[in-house]
């Protein structure tokens, strides 16, 4: 396993890998996502009706719940690599880390934003400081810092580098962050908006709900590899300008 | 050792002899306080509500304010090569520079507050929990905001680019904070809170330190 990482910090045989995964990741996350959306939207069942169930808004967790999943894999996948690169100055870990910070921060938002659309109809409120949505606005405030300190600093390396320790402390941080927000929120949350013991998910909702985590994840890898390949490319231009102007 | 003791009289030297730090910080404190009756109205049954979260968040941004510059000038005059290459530890350097930054920023804050607090009507019960809090509470800010000012050594915008990476981290520290407060204040003990905030202490010291470090060699490098 590690000896085939290792082969991948070659630029060139990372560019022939990710030709070759890439048709594949992109057409399943395609047939996933295409399946998961028909099956959500028109064939799974509705909610119970309003004043006791969720009604239709309920298939708005065919893309809140995915996201929300991403949205936490994806920082898992920045926590990895920067370790992979700080640990084992594998050059690949910087270039993945760059790469997915932006998709997870999109992720977060689509969580967010989805989250707001369903509480706005299900408790009537745009926002509420529930423990979930404020621990994923935090999560996204964790993105932004990690965007924001990678494109900080006029050599790419140091901003690479500093934003890969701040990956780590963030992966250390993050359950304690979690951990005070739930406190924060059961101190201060009337219990009444969100209820502990809502239904449990039908086995209908169940396949299209995984069809979108597996499509979601798939779709992932597909701008991962993507956008690895346009750093790569990026970095090369940039080597290849800075020959040119000492020559 | 005396690597340790020698840096820390150096830089208590120079924070006492430019004085500049710990006074703006001081008084960004008490300005920021004193704009809440004027945002949120000057009730008193209101600021005393409100009291421990405003006292807490502008202890927060006041040590904010001076966290950027916590490794700026040795960065850019070169000191900061020569103490890496010391043979004193660099974990104990940040140690002691944190100590330092403390030492003239964060204990004049927790000292302050008790004044601030009488502007806002804090019920005097809370008092032992704000200062308590805020003793425990000041010194994490002070070692999660080393990492993030050693991170942004170099940067364009450091000052601000700061604010975003370490806020997020400081959540935590503002619930326990500001929760110890409340407690006292509606007459719950107040002990979980503070022995939480006694436990993050401690495990920033052990982390912290060694974080900024290693941030310290990569900007150095």
């Amino acid at each position: 396993m590690s000896a085939r990482l290792h082969a991948l910090a070659n630029p060139a045989r990372f560019g022939r890998f990710a030709r070759r995964v890439l048709p594949w990741t992109a057409w399943l996350a395609a047939l996933c996502i295409g399946a998961g959306l028909v099956w959500g939207v028109f064939i799974a069942p509705p909610g119970a009706p309003p004043p006791e169930g969720q009604g239709e808004t309920v298939r708005i967790i065919y893309v809140h719940v995915p996201s929300a999943w991403m949205s936490l894999f994806v920082y898992a996948c920045v926590a990895a690599a920067s370790a992979g690169a700080l640990i084992w100055r594998h050059p690949l870990g910087h270039i993945v880390a760059r790469a997915a910070s932006p998709v997870g921060a999109c992720f977060a938002l689509l969580t967010l934003a989805t989250g707001s659309l369903w509480g706005a109809k299900m408790w009537g409120a745009w926002w509420v400081w529930d423990a979930r949505l404020t621990s994923v606005l935090i999560l996204f405030f964790l993105y932004l810092g990690h965007i924001a300190l990678t494109h900080a600093f006029d050599d790419p390396a140091r901003g690479a580098r500093a934003a890969a320790i701040l990956a780590l402390v963030g992966v250390v941080n993050l359950p304690i962050i979690k951990f005070s927000v739930d406190w924060w929120n059961t101190l201060h949350q009337p219990a009444s908006i969100i209820r502990r013991d809502g239904p449990a998910i039908d086995a209908q909702m169940l396949a299209p709900l995984f069809l979108m985590i597996f499509g979601f994840t798939f779709y992932f890898f597909t701008v991962l590899l993507l956008r690895a390949r346009a750093e790569l490319a990026a970095l090369r231009t940039r080597a290849l300008k800075l020959r040119m102007l000492a020559a | 050792m005396s690597g340790f003791g020698a840096l820390l009289r150096r830089d208590l030297r120079l924070a006492l002899r430019q004085g500049s730090d710990t006074a703006t910080v001081l008084a960004f404190f008490v300005i920021a306080v004193s704009l809440f009756p004027f945002g949120v109205g000057a009730e008193r049954e209101t600021l005393a509500a409100i009291a421990a979260g405003i006292l807490w968040v502008a202890a927060l941004l006041a040590a904010l304010l001076s966290l950027d510059r916590l490794f700026q000038a040795d960065y850019e005059d070169g000191t900061l090569d020569y103490l890496l290459a010391a043979p004193a530890a660099p974990t104990l350097l940040v140690v002691a520079k944190a100590l330092a930054h403390w030492l003239t920023t964060g204990l004049p804050l927790v000292i302050l507050s008790p004044l601030l607090a009488l502007l806002l009507n804090l019920p005097p019960k809370a008092y032992p929990a704000l200062i308590a809090g805020l003793a425990l509470g000041t010194p994490i800010l002070t070692l999660i905001g080393a990492i993030g000012a050693a991170l942004v050594l170099g940067a364009r915008r450091g000052g601000v680019l700061l604010s975003l990476l370490i806020l997020p981290l400081y959540i935590p520290i503002l619930i326990f904070g500001v929760g110890a407060v409340e407690a006292a204040a509606t007459g719950q003990g107040f002990r979980v809170h503070l022995l939480l905030l006694g436990a993050m202490l401690l495990g920033a010291l052990a982390l912290a330190p060694f974080v900024a470090a290693v941030a310290l060699r990569q900007a150095a490098e």
